[in-house]
């Protein structure tokens, strides 16, 4: 698991341009499934057929991260850039870039006071003399990501773009570990999440699932002066009650308790006042589809360091394990 | 020319007959096969070989403009705008309010009259009204009615060199393109959408991709320009005369990539400037289109437009030609494309 | 039954957006004018009465919310207190000292407490008490004794009967928009007395208040030939200027604006003419906060319009309304889709 999750957290796949991570991952995943295909937003979806007379189950965990796209090079050959998704420009200075190439930056900012930064005043340098050579190198349109290794911290670990990688990790856990089941199961590693939650809107829509699971981070309100927030890292799988995109179905809340009740799974409950998950878009497919959220609670979500705890993935491994073999009767 | 009469026409979200007038008898005999929806999306289709890609191209009929909400006793007009129209631009303007198009002004408190702090602050929109001249209620109720739309009155006009002045280039110049190519021969399956209600959230296109099921999808926009005095270089998000923009990235969509590429491959090839959009605000229609369904590859074409959303915007006409060249010579690579290409 | 007096129960009923099951038993149980009914995914009710005409035949929905603003539990306190949040748009400066019902393992009642004044200093007195300082006081004496009852995630609603004021005035909670179901029901039961045509979908949308989301799921599945929306408009108050408003006691609002079909739109007026149905126009300049704007971009799109239920002091406990407007928007519904015919639906697609 630590090195699945090291070699998705360092890999490149800002949303909209996730082929280099979805190719990785197809890869990793291939000899476990059925049939494996991109669709033409972008999103890699897994099949593993069931057995038989069973449900259809969509699994969605968004691959792409957030990142930068470059804007404007000027004469100096410094670049201006715009985030792709929700970067936050007091995490940014003195951050690295990294370009699909392997072109890294340094994140500098203008003067001025360091609580009125915005990102407007905020800059990329790659190290070049002037306009020519930043040119030969980055083009406006260029899409970049962060660039920080993943550290193992023993019981947890901390790397950017855990939201939602290590969500792709328990999928593709998951993957490996599901014998057999009745249902007829769709892992889809979505695109474009960050930009607004457009891959599983896409996906859900061609796939028409019985059962929508999204996994993916959530907050946590266990640092010292933290917003008010029950869950914390270490009490296990958090199961979504609601957030901005999704009320979370009070069928697919009582499948997701029973499970972890009866599978000594630990799991908390989350309420999320802001953000959303593919589970928003999935939901809303067509006439409507029983979705819920499996979260892994993370510290620092959207900064270069955001940190989960082992305990708390292996917990929603268990969880996403258990509802492939499960019955679902609260479905009937 | 037809450009002159789009934009001096008034097509508010949702009430864009004029547009569709205009454009009805213009487009029928270009088309197949012509139709109207539930929205009122006006939607042509131009048949093409099987097996190549059906392409859906969309401009919108609508502009931005003004809904009256009340009718004081004193006969002014209280108003809202209706998409994103910043009030600061509104002082002081000529209008013309509702389908018979009476003529009013907006007001403004004379300059004496105004306290030193008062010039500081721009006016809100629920401090203006508009003065049609009348005395009372009932006399201004027999012009107008509550719900009507008011629209900017300036005329289409050529300045010097390639610029031309007009209201709603946003996005009367994208239907008038696609008007121009409609007018050429591809052989490729077009659906050509002229578009309902994008300046209120992308609604016309929603409905009309779903419709349509196009294999591809390019919007024909117009996009803000800021290249003016006082706005440092990595601001201007586009250049007046600098060629039709190519978005990477806005709110509503990241066009697909290899799209984008074919586009800038085909720029080069022909010898047709262009440039980066080189911003991320704003949304199109591609947006709600390549969210359809399963999905459409989508890309956007903006003529870049300076003042826009305001009541004069001013475009190249070296833009819009070299835009109609670049959509043209995309539309015949894709006469000689498999859709599995995409 | 009394239409007015199934306004009271639907108002008394508990159902924050994601949890209207109780609010759609009453709905359901209060309507025997109806051919059939289901519940789709998200647990819209769809109550189906079938028109007299030959197949194929108009189809018509109508869509009135039945979720509610309400509060969610965040976190159960060591002394027994518990720290919530809003669904939906609630101005935390109504909701001190309000009482409330927890739907947990049972139901409980509670209040909404703060720091009292008195050992406020003077600076905080002249601030509003921020949501995350307020608390719920249900008389627990300790985090296990609440822990027993309620959990993270259990829906609480405002604890308050509709009072009828003077005249046909009403006040109550959740009045946005259970008015709106309570005219679709009026229609239903002049309906019966009448021929119509067209098959009626009449639908109690689930959380409208969180983004529209019932809306867009039932309307996908019914494919309505075109849809009308009841919700709860501005009623005219001090303090808010006329033309942000509609006339309270004038009959309901007829919206206009993007979301609305202009021969609907002049196809309902006429009607309201035509029967002495009094009316208000309501200018929509932005449509985005009801039903009407999901359903219009339903697949291909749907033609569609809006009625508005006049309700002073929208999204607090006292929603106020005048019954009238109520039975005039019923009315108003009745008579229109008495009226749809095949010919006018393929009208609606030719601009």
């Amino acid at each position: 698991m630590k090195e699945t999750l090291r070699t998705l957290v360092e890999s490149f796949g800002p949303s909209g341009h996730e082929s280099e991570i979805m190719d990785l991952i197809e890869d990793m995943i291939k000899e476990y499934v059925d049939d494996t295909y991109c669709d033409s937003i972008g999103n890699l979806i897994a099949v593993k057929k069931g057995t038989s007379g069973g449900k259809r189950i969509m699994f969605a965990a968004h691959a792409d991260e957030i990142g930068v796209v470059v804007t404007h090079i000027d004469d100096n050959g410094f670049l201006r850039f715009a985030s792709v998704g929700g970067l936050s420009p007091f995490t940014l200075p003195g951050n690295r870039v990294r370009f699909a190439d392997g072109t890294i930056g340094v994140i500098g900012r203008e003067k001025g006071d360091f609580k009125d930064i915005t990102l407007d005043k905020l800059f990329i340098d790659i190290g070049v003399a002037d306009k020519d050579e930043a040119a030969a190198a980055v083009q406006v349109g260029d899409f970049g990501i962060m660039h920080q290794e993943c550290i193992d911290l023993g019981r947890r670990m901390t790397a950017k773009s855990m939201d939602d990688r290590i969500g792709c990790v328990v999928l593709i856990e998951t993957i490996k570990k599901v014998q057999d089941t009745p249902h007829d199961l769709f892992f889809v590693f979505t695109a474009q999440e960050e930009v607004g939650i457009r891959g599983a809107r896409t996906s859900a829509f061609a796939i028409e699932p019985d059962l929508g699971i999204a996994i993916d981070v959530t907050l946590t309100g266990d640092t010292p002066e933290a917003p008010r927030m029950e869950v914390s890292l270490g009490s296990g799988a958090a199961i979504k009650i609601k957030d901005s995109s999704l009320i979370t179905h009070p069928k697919v809340k009582a499948l997701m308790t029973r499970l972890a009740e009866a599978g000594d799974i630990a799991y908390q409950y989350e309420v999320l006042e802001r953000g959303g998950t593919d589970a928003g878009a999935i939901h809303l497919s067509r006439t409507g589809v029983p979705s819920g959220t499996i979260s892994i609670p993370c510290r620092y979500v959207h900064s270069v360091s955001e940190m989960v705890d082992k305990n708390d993935v292996q917990a929603c491994i268990d969880l996403v394990a258990a509802i492939c073999g499960d019955d679902l009767k609260e479905l009937q | 020319m037809l450009l002159a009469q789009l934009t001096d026409a008034c097509g508010g979200p949702g009430h864009e007959e004029q547009v569709r007038n205009l454009l009805r008898p213009e487009v029928t005999p270009l088309a197949d096969e012509i139709r109207t929806d539930a929205m009122g999306n006006l939607i042509a289709v131009r048949k093409g070989p099987k097996g190549n890609p059906h392409v859906m191209l969309a401009a919108h009929m609508d502009e931005v403009c003004l809904m009256v909400t009340s009718i004081e006793k004193n006969g002014m007009l209280r108003f809202r705008p209706v998409g994103g129209i910043d009030p600061r631009v509104l002082v002081a303007k000529s209008v013309a309010v509702g389908s018979k198009q009476i003529a009013g002004v907006i007001g403004a408190k004379p300059i004496h009259q105004q306290q030193a702090s008062e010039r500081e602050r721009p006016m809100p929109v629920d401090q203006l009204y508009i003065d049609l001249g009348c005395t009372s209620r009932d006399d201004a109720g027999r012009l107008v009615n509550i719900g009507d739309y008011a629209y900017f009155t300036t005329k289409y006009e050529q300045l010097n060199g390639q610029l031309s002045k007009g209201k709603a280039f946003d996005d009367r110049a994208g239907c008038s393109m696609l008007l121009d190519l409609l007018r050429r021969d591809h052989n490729v399956a077009i659906s050509a959408a002229f578009t309902v209600q994008e300046e209120v959230g992308l609604r016309g296109a929603a409905t009309a991709a779903y419709d349509i099921q196009p294999d591809l999808a390019v919007a024909l926009e117009a996009t803000a320009a800021a290249d003016t005095p006082g706005a440092p270089d990595h601001k201007h998000a586009t250049t007046l005369g600098g060629g039709p923009c190519l978005t990477f990235m806005d709110r509503s969509v990241i066009p697909n990539p290899k799209l984008v590429r074919r586009l800038q491959t085909l720029a080069q090839q022909h010898g047709i400037p262009f440039q980066m959009r080189r911003n991320t605000a704003g949304g199109t229609d591609a947006g709600s289109i390549s969210l359809s369904r399963t999905g459409v590859p989508s890309a956007v074409l903006a003529l870049p437009c300076r003042y826009i959303h305001s009541p004069v915007s001013l475009l190249s006409r070296a833009d819009y030609h070299h835009a109609v060249e670049l959509m043209s010579a995309f539309l015949h690579s894709l006469a000689e494309s498999e859709v599995d290409s995409l | 039954m009394d239409i007015r007096r199934i306004l009271r129960s639907l108002s008394a009923s508990p159902g924050i957006s994601g949890y209207e099951g109780c609010a759609a038993d009453v709905i359901e149980s209060a309507c025997p004018w109806i051919d059939e009914s289901r519940r789709d995914t998200l647990g819209n009710l769809i109550m189906l009465k079938r028109g007299s005409g030959p197949e194929p035949r108009p189809k018509i929905m109508l869509a009135a919310h039945m979720d509610e603003i309400g509060l969610i539990i965040t976190k159960i306190e060591k002394e027994g207190f518990v720290r919530f949040t809003t669904i939906g748009g609630f101005d935390p400066r109504v909701l001190l000292a309000q009482e409330v019902t927890a739907h947990g393992r049972q139901s409980v009642h509670g209040i909404i407490g703060a720091k009292p004044p008195h050992v406020q200093d003077p600076k905080e007195r002249s601030k509003t008490v921020p949501l995350e300082d307020m608390f719920i006081d249900f008389g627990f004496a300790s985090e296990q004794e609440a822990a027993a009852v309620l959990t993270v995630g259990d829906p609480i609603t405002m604890r308050r009967s509709a009072v009828d004021l003077q005249g046909s005035y009403m006040a109550g909670k959740a009045m946005d928009d259970r008015a709106g179901a309570a005219a679709m029901l009026e229609c239903l039961k002049q309906l019966n007395r009448m021929e119509h045509t067209a098959d009626i979908y009449a639908t109690a949308t689930v959380q409208e208040e969180v983004g529209l989301r019932g809306a867009v799921t039932s309307s996908y599945g019914i494919v309505p030939d075109l849809a009308i929306a009841l919700d709860a408009g501005f009623g005219d108050m001090p303090g808010v200027p006329d033309s942000d408003t509609i006339q309270i006691g004038h009959g309901p609002g007829i919206a206009i604006g993007p979301h609305v079909h202009p021969k609907l739109f002049e196809a309902v007026k006429r009607t309201a003419e035509e029967w002495n149905i009094r009316y208000s126009l309501e200018p929509s300049p932005l449509p985005g906060g009801t039903d009407t704007f999901a359903i219009q971009v339903a697949r291909a799109g749907v033609p569609t319009i809006l009625l508005s239920i006049p309700v002073r002091y929208m999204h607090t406990p006292v929603e106020t309304l005048n019954y009238s407007d109520v039975a005039a928007a019923g009315k108003l519904l009745a008579m229109f889709t008495a009226s749809v015919e095949n010919g006018f639906v393929e009208g609606l697609l030719c601009y």
